[in-house]
């Protein structure tokens, strides 16, 4: 390996390869049995953190950034004015192994622009993953890209070597990919992602019957969606969002704010702010979807197709519906005790368990980590303090809002005076 | 009765061999403190406790016993944690939960053990932490080498991890704070003190000690860092918050080039 020709590849590959969020390294089960390297069995591990404080956990980069499609969201895209460089197979195996030893990652997220055929990269990317697994002993995380028109049987093989998979389908709505991507279509992301969502199945129906059965993306699937790009409302959004998740039965969805590389009049302009306080928002809806128990619609409807701002989504729902409010946090069942603002779910089953013990009281709550600014105009406790005025919610969230500072105040600030 | 100290060594086995003796002797007003951190009372009489590995294996069956693993657990991270005072809080919540009918490790609402879960989620975190900003060197005799100062005594709670997943290479994992470190010979994992020569630098890769392609692989690393980092995001309060700037000189990738 020459170390200055793969330094500037390197350069180049990891620098397009940053704007795909996902990180996530747990939920395999690929345990270390064969004295190899590496062992992906527990859960995740951030090893560092970039100066924007996202994780670092996998070596994420492209195997080349040549590309055949003109995707205008994309940096990679083949009319962008950039250095391409193209990884040898061996270059990255190299890479991984080495990074690996010395306890900087997790593993390899590996993508790539498409270069001649969908087929013809997918091969490329499923060779770095066999070469790891079957000559390096290497048990460590790997996540490859599925290259959307990828053929059946090199997903299947991708699947057999490869921790997760995932596709991006980037744009929330049809309409919106066609404007920005006209070369793609919505058949060709889906299409790998049935393949694999079908293989776990038959996987996982297999295993019971016979253990030996070889693992097949034990991670799953997950994709992403770019926010603020082509004009979609949250509640656009999150149906989308909702839809994947139910009929592929994907790990994840990731929401990317727009960073602007492109002077493209059909996107935000380079300049623009990153929407980063909405893409928080719409994890938080996210989480309040797959932990919490909340039905998307009961958050996001035709009346309400976008996210407040100034307060988080569970509060937001809560303001809009007072009557089913005080919760008592002494009887109350576990799903009314997550909906109230304020209540982590670590808190909400610390609450279950103590109050077995005893009745518990604001001391207690605010010991165990309630963050009572918010849940105290929701909740009752063993006390003969509460609130007790007749509130509405406008005076609520006034309250709410008086008394605490967000992190996002300056951002808050700035976007709220755009519209103002 | 007049109120005595318990000097015990500093070890688990020396601690649980000082709860054996509270019960045995039926202890009121008690005080634990490990032997190198200890404090004369005013009024209390000091007493040196013997460590029996016999007496604290029946302890710590006892212990368990009456906790959900879960709650075993947080003792012993809690132990670790070396904070001042922690043997008392540990004392407190032994005699509470020995006195309970159910298991009382997730009673939330009772201080000393609300307080130990929150000492042993620190203990946790901080192990966390270890794992994963462990930066391996790989020295000239071929063995990957790491030195650390975690803030809580977490060597023995790393050890696992390590050796699963670092099965086919050598390595030392070295607390510097404590003198005493882990060594995988690709076997087994033992306990080791070492001698480091006057002028070696604990953050600094020399070539008299460290492999050549090391200074590469750390450097392609550094490039990687900052590649990956997206300008226009930039917050460091976060990146703060999530690297704190105690580790930062044993971090490869915050290490001026």
């Amino acid at each position: 390996m020459s170390f200055q020709r793969t330094q500037e590849k390197l350069k180049i590959l990891a620098d397009a390869a940053k704007y795909d969020v996902s990180c996530s390294s747990s939920g395999s089960k690929r345990a270390n049995t064969n004295k190899g390297l590496g062992d992906a069995t527990g859960m995740g591990i951030c090893h560092s953190y970039t100066e924007d404080g996202r994780c670092v956990s996998l070596l994420k980069i492209l195997l080349t950034n040549h590309c055949i499609f003109d995707c205008a969201y994309c940096v990679t895209r083949k009319s962008n004015d950039v250095k391409r460089a193209a990884f040898k197979v061996q270059e990255v195996v190299d890479l991984t192994i080495n990074f690996y030893r010395r306890n900087y990652i997790e593993g390899l997220f590996l993508s790539s622009g498409i270069f001649k055929s969908a087929d013809y990269t997918m091969e490329r990317l499923v060779a770095v993953a066999k070469k790891l697994r079957l000559e390096e002993n290497f048990n460590g995380y790997i996540h490859l890209k599925s290259i959307p028109g990828a053929s059946d049987e090199l997903m299947r093989e991708a699947g057999l070597y490869a921790d997760r998979l995932s596709v991006n389908i980037e744009i929330p709505t049809e309409a919106g990919l066609k404007k920005l991507a006209p070369d793609k279509k919505r058949e060709d992301f889906i299409k790998p992602m049935v393949k694999v969502k079908n293989e776990i199945i038959q996987y996982n129906a297999e295993k019971k019957i016979i253990k030996s059965t070889p693992k097949f993306a034990p991670a799953g699937q997950s994709t992403q969606m770019i926010i603020g790009a082509s004009g979609e409302n949250d509640f656009q959004i999150m149906q989308t969002s909702n839809h994947f998740y139910k009929s592929y039965n994907l790990k994840r969805v990731y929401y990317s704010g727009y960073v602007p590389i492109s002077y493209d009049d059909r996107l935000p302009q380079i300049g623009s702010a990153v929407p980063m306080l909405r893409e928080n928002r719409l994890y938080q809806t996210d989480w309040l979807m797959r932990f919490y128990g909340f039905d998307v619609s009961e958050i996001l409807n035709e009346q309400h197709q976008n996210l407040d701002l100034d307060v988080d989504p569970k509060l937001s729902w809560a303001l809009r519906n007072l009557h089913e409010f005080p919760v008592d946090v002494n009887t109350a069942d576990q799903r009314m005790l997550a909906r109230i603002p304020g209540l982590g779910m670590k808190s909400v089953f610390k609450i279950i368990n103590a109050r077995r013990f005893r009745k518990l009281n604001w001391e207690h709550l605010k010991k165990i980590g309630v963050a009572l600014n918010r849940a105290q105009y929701f909740m009752v406790c063993d006390s003969n303090q509460f609130e007790k005025r007749d509130l509405t919610s406008e005076k609520i969230k006034g309250l709410i809002l008086q008394n605490s500072t967000s992190k996002y105040q300056k951002m808050l600030s700035n976007q709220l005076s755009l519209f103002g | 009765m007049q109120a005595k100290n318990l000097i015990y060594d500093g070890t688990f086995d020396g601690f649980l061999s000082t709860i054996f003796y509270v019960f045995e002797h039926k202890l009121k007003t008690v005080t634990i403190q490990n032997e190198f951190t200890v404090q004369q009372g005013l009024f209390s009489e000091n007493e040196s406790i013997h460590t029996d590995e016999v007496k604290a294996n029946r302890v710590w069956k006892g212990i368990k016993s009456k906790l959900s693993s879960n709650g075993s657990y947080q003792l012993y991270y809690a132990f670790l944690s070396e904070e001042v005072g922690v043997e008392d809080l540990l004392l407190d919540y032994i005699q509470y939960a020995l006195s309970q009918q159910k298991k009382v490790d997730k009673d939330y609402s009772h201080p000393s053990i609300l307080k130990i879960a929150q000492i042993a989620k620190s203990v946790g975190r901080e192990k966390h932490r270890m794992e994963a900003f462990v930066r391996f060197r790989l020295t000239k005799d071929d063995i990957y080498f790491a030195s650390i100062e975690p803030d809580f005594n977490v060597l023995p709670l790393i050890e696992k991890h390590f050796k699963r997943r670092y099965a086919d290479q050598k390595w030392v994992i070295y607390d510097i704070k404590r003198g005493y470190g882990l060594f995988y010979d690709l076997k087994t994992v033992e306990l080791i003190n070492m001698d480091f020569p006057e002028n070696f630098n604990f953050t600094k890769t020399d070539n008299a000690f460290f492999a050549t392609q090391e200074f590469e692989f750390q450097k392609l690393w550094q490039d990687y860092f900052k590649a990956t980092n997206i300008a226009s995001r930039k917050n460091m309060k976060l990146h703060i918050r999530h690297v704190p700037k105690r580790y930062w000189k044993y971090l490869s990738e915050k290490q001026p080039n």
